[in-house]
């Protein structure tokens, strides 16, 4: 997230908080601009100081990490947002989750530190369910067998109006069929065949449509689950915002301190 | 029995169509309601897309009454678009609710709202898409009620043949009435639960018409008479509340997931005009003029904006500027402290004279970008015809306080097409704009107007409803002979409404029961969604009327005499025919009427056939230019209404 606006320099910014929440069922469909502006309407209307852009046109500071395709589902989208007072971040998951849509649930949150860079800079990959339909687990096994040999995979995509020829083999990570059950919780049972992927989203990333292309033309994909965002960083790798709501990065520890 | 939901055969076809949240449901304020014996079902149909139907507040108001009673519920249902109706079909999926995505044969009532013509070939693939025979006359006992309402039902008769029940006017208290009436029948025993006997006890029901009572007579290629039977009203007058302060509703607008036309709040703050535009259907069918007490308009904004965390909220109405007190409710709304300055508020239809602008200023503090008005006319002459009563003076001041306080764009509706419209009344649309962008330079110097131009459809139960409807042809040329006039003037641009849909229009408003066949036709041959131009297409209209061995002169354009049986003359809005044809005499002498709140009552039928009064909270109009009506207003002569209680004159 860039600095702030609205406060200059030498004053106290906003505290930022860092939010983790769910995106599972019929919401599912709607846009990633359609999320934007349910987090528009839920924070305006929970009461929490969220601060505001200054300028012609005033807009809250909020920050979203990488847009889920629509369709997607996830236990693991992430928003940033600065706040002029600093409530206590453990309170937010109660008190936001019920001004969202059903589905969409907020289940981490903790302070930011006032130099932390933002999702889309931070995260690097991503781990996803996916549910593939027209194969069986042996067909897609020796698909997945050799995409992963392959010393290379070209794909065709549209980018900025032009149609360009991109190598997505680097980033795929990791790619294999699920083990017996690992479809994701709360999905009603396997249709189809389960992959788990870790997909990396730099420099540049692939979507989980764009692997299910690479894997043939039988193959489509029935479901997607984004499962974890990934932030490496001197070879280890942690989640955005930890379980007990600690910032994943050096330093992070004494970041509350600082913010306040 | 609790039926059994459709998503998950549903939810797989939603990976591949376009908005699938257009599907899904979800909004804030949906219900989930549950079924069961002994509670009458409705489906309410939106006969267009989602993101158009969602936001309809006829749709959501009965919503929440039928929800709200022990005997009824309600869920919805929108038109799906073209790839999803493919991929239903080919699926095998059935029309759905949003709420509990249930298949329409769950629902003992398809009930749809008619607000635009064009939407009729969607009515009958709707009907299909549930499974119904699309003509009521094939529909058996088992089959859902097909009702529908809304403006387009005051000429029933162009979907007559497809629709079971129509009901005229207000809905709010006449939904009961039909719950009732279809609870009782159904507990009939099995054997006298005839489709008939169901259609004749809604017959009964005050604003109830049900077509298949009434029988068309055709003479020399005419209508001549619709004559009921089985002891059918002859005359069907429609359904209006007397107050509207007993019907707070929406009391919880629906929040959409996705994005829809008009994403606000939406307060209604009277229902009702009688400005007396001779245009105006809307105008004309709603009368009397009903205000809301300003303090439930307020109460309604604050619960409003607070449940739903809008930050816009528009005041609705025929005509907004004119609501008693406007000022003052603009400036609590905007002035309530825990709005924090950021609530936006907007005034649909703003009047045009300078005043208004003072208004429209004090709610746009910052984001000057558009302002629009609506004078209709080109000309004085023109004006007066279609009794829009906007002096030049007018106009031209407010354009010059919109400029001077910051707007940068103005824009400005205009119809061609008009009855007894000349050349100059066409040209002169063109001088005004350039008039307006040449006052807007003096304040700015990237000011812009645009006028935009619509060909006039005669409506029923206007002052209008005998005239001549102008031929695409005719209207294209006056298109070319405004942008001609248009040509070199700095600053105006002029769009336009494809002519051809404005013939298509005039079908479906002013056909009799023979234009149903038009329009099966045209929904057969794959003419859905005919309100979007990429859909649209005149030749499948022009091919369909050709079959029925019908013309569009007689349809559309011929002017219709004095004594010509109207095809909605068995329905009735409360206006006197005799008025609405006095009116049309005078109009075309160039005479004007005044606004009846503000001036001696002329007897137009509404409130007096009705029961009804106007309900208005002040006695004096409000201030501000000659508001349209004409009339000297500095002397704000009291008038006989009916004054609400404790309301502030």
């Amino acid at each position: 997230m860039p600095g702030p606006e609205g406060h200059g320099p030498g004053q106290a910014g906003p505290a930022r908080v860092r939010l983790r929440y769910t995106k599972l069922g019929k919401v599912r469909f709607t846009s990633h601009r359609d999320v934007v502006r349910m987090w528009e309407r839920a924070l305006r209307r929970s009461g929490v100081p969220v601060a505001w852009s200054e300028g012609f046109s005033p807009h809250l500071l909020m920050s979203f990490g990488l847009a889920l395709p629509t369709g997607a589902e996830s236990w693991a989208e992430y928003l940033d947002v600065a706040l002029h007072a600093a409530p206590d971040p453990g309170m937010l998951p109660e008190l936001l989750s019920p001004l969202l849509p059903a589905g969409v649930d907020v289940d981490r949150a903790g302070r930011l530190g006032e130099d932390s860079a933002s999702l889309q800079q931070e995260v690097s990959s991503c781990s996803w369910k996916l549910e593939v339909l027209g194969l069986t687990a042996e067909e897609l096994g020796s698909r997945v067998e050799r995409l992963l040999a392959a010393p290379s995979v070209m794909v065709e995509r549209e980018r900025k109006g032009r149609m360009t020829h991109d190598n997505l083999r680097p980033a795929v990570l990791s790619l294999s069929l699920a083990p017996a059950g690992g479809y994701p919780p709360g999905t009603a049972g396997p249709d189809g065949v389960w992959m788990d992927a870790e997909l990396a989203t730099r420099p540049r990333g692939v979507r989980p449509k764009e692997l299910l292309e690479a894997l043939g033309p039988e193959a489509t994909l029935a479901r997607a689950c984004r499962m974890h965002q990934w932030i490496e960083r001197d070879g280890a790798r942690r989640e955005p915002l930890e379980p007990r709501g600690d910032i994943a990065r050096a330093g992070a520890a004494h970041a509350p301190e600082r913010a306040s | 029995m609790e039926p059994v939901t459709l998503w998950p055969a549903i939810e797989p076809l939603l990976m591949d169509v376009q908005k699938p949240a257009r599907y899904i449901g979800g909004e804030d304020g949906a219900c989930a309601p549950v079924h069961g014996p002994g509670v009458v079902s409705w489906l309410l149909c939106y006969p267009d897309a989602y993101e158009v139907g969602l936001p309809n507040q006829g749709l959501q108001i009965l919503y929440e009454i039928l929800n709200e009673r022990p005997d009824a519920l309600a869920e919805r249902s929108y038109a799906p678009w073209v790839d999803m109706e493919q991929a239903m079909r080919a699926a095998g999926v059935p029309l759905f609710s949003v709420e509990n995505h249930y298949p329409s044969s769950a629902f003992d009532v398809l009930a749809f709202n008619l607000s635009a013509e064009l939407v009729y070939t969607n009515v009958l693939n709707m009907v299909d898409l549930a499974g119904v025979p699309i003509r009521a006359a094939d529909r058996r006992a088992c089959d859902p009620l097909v009702v529908a309402g809304g403006h387009c039902a005051f000429n029933p008769e162009p979907l007559a043949d497809f629709v079971d029940a129509f009901v005229i006017g207000d809905g709010e208290e006449a939904v009961g009435e039909v719950t009732a009436v279809l609870a009782a029948w159904r507990s009939r025993p099995v054997e006298v639960r005839d489709r008939a006997a169901l259609l004749l006890g809604l017959s009964g029901v005050a604003g109830v018409y049900v077509p298949s009572l009434y029988e068309p007579r055709y003479e020399g290629g005419r209508l001549v008479a619709v004559q009921p039977r089985d002891g059918a009203p002859a005359v069907v007058e429609k359904r209006s509340i007397a107050d509207l302060a007993e019907w707070p509703y929406p009391r919880r607008q629906l929040v959409p997931l996705t994005e829809v036309v008009h994403d606000r709040l939406n307060v209604e703050v009277f229902r009702g005009c009688t400005r007396g535009c001779r245009f105006c259907q809307a105008g004309m069918i709603t009368r009397p003029v009903r205000e809301r007490p300003p303090e439930q308009v307020r109460s309604m904004v604050d619960a409003g904006l607070e449940r739903t965390g809008y930050e816009e909220v528009a005041l609705t109405s025929l005509s907004t500027a004119d609501f008693s007190g406007i000022e003052q409710l603009v400036r609590d709304v905007i002035g309530t402290p825990r709005h924090e300055g950021r609530v936006s508020v907007s005034l649909p239809s703003l009047r045009v004279d300078a005043f208004t602008v003072g208004t429209a200023a004090e709610i746009q503090r910052v984001r000057r970008t558009g302002l629009t008005f609506a004078p209709e006319g080109g000309t004085w002459r023109m004006r007066k015809v279609i009794n829009k009563l906007i002096s030049e003076e007018d106009l031209y001041s407010a354009v010059d306080a919109a400029f001077s306080q910051g707007w940068r764009r103005i824009k400005l509706y205009f119809l061609i097409g008009l009855p007894t419209e000349r050349d100059e009344d066409v040209v002169g649309i063109a001088q005004l704009g350039a008039r307006c962008a040449e006052i807007g330079r003096r304040y700015q110097r990237g000011a812009t107007v645009t006028a935009s131009v619509g060909g006039f459809v005669p409506k029923p139960h206007t002052p209008f409803q005998w005239a001549s409807q102008d031929t695409a042809a005719e209207l294209q040329r006056k298109v070319d002979l405004l942008r001609q006039a248009a040509k070199g003037a700095r600053g105006l641009t002029i769009r336009w409404h494809d002519p051809a849909a404005s013939v298509a229009e005039g079908i479906a408003s002013r056909g009799d029961r023979r234009a149903g066949n038009v329009i099966e036709r045209v929904w057969r041959a794959g003419g859905t969604f005919q309100e979007w131009s990429e859909r649209f297409d005149l030749a499948r209209w022009t091919e369909a009327l050709a079959a029925e061995g019908l013309t569009l002169d007689e349809v559309v354009h011929r002017p219709r005499p004095a004594d010509e049986v109207l095809p909605w003359a068995h329905v009735s809005a409360g206006l006197h025919p005799d008025f609405l044809w006095q009116d049309w005499q005078e109009s075309l002498a160039g005479g004007a009427v005044e606004d009846c709140r503000w001036t001696p009552c002329y007897d137009c039928g509404a409130c007096t056939g009705l029961g009804l009064e106007h309900v208005v909270a002040s006695p004096v109009p409000p201030a501000g230019g000659s508001q349209g009506t004409g009339q000297d207003l500095a002397s704000g002569d009291r008038v006989p209404v009916r004054l609400m209680t404790g309301a502030r004159p």
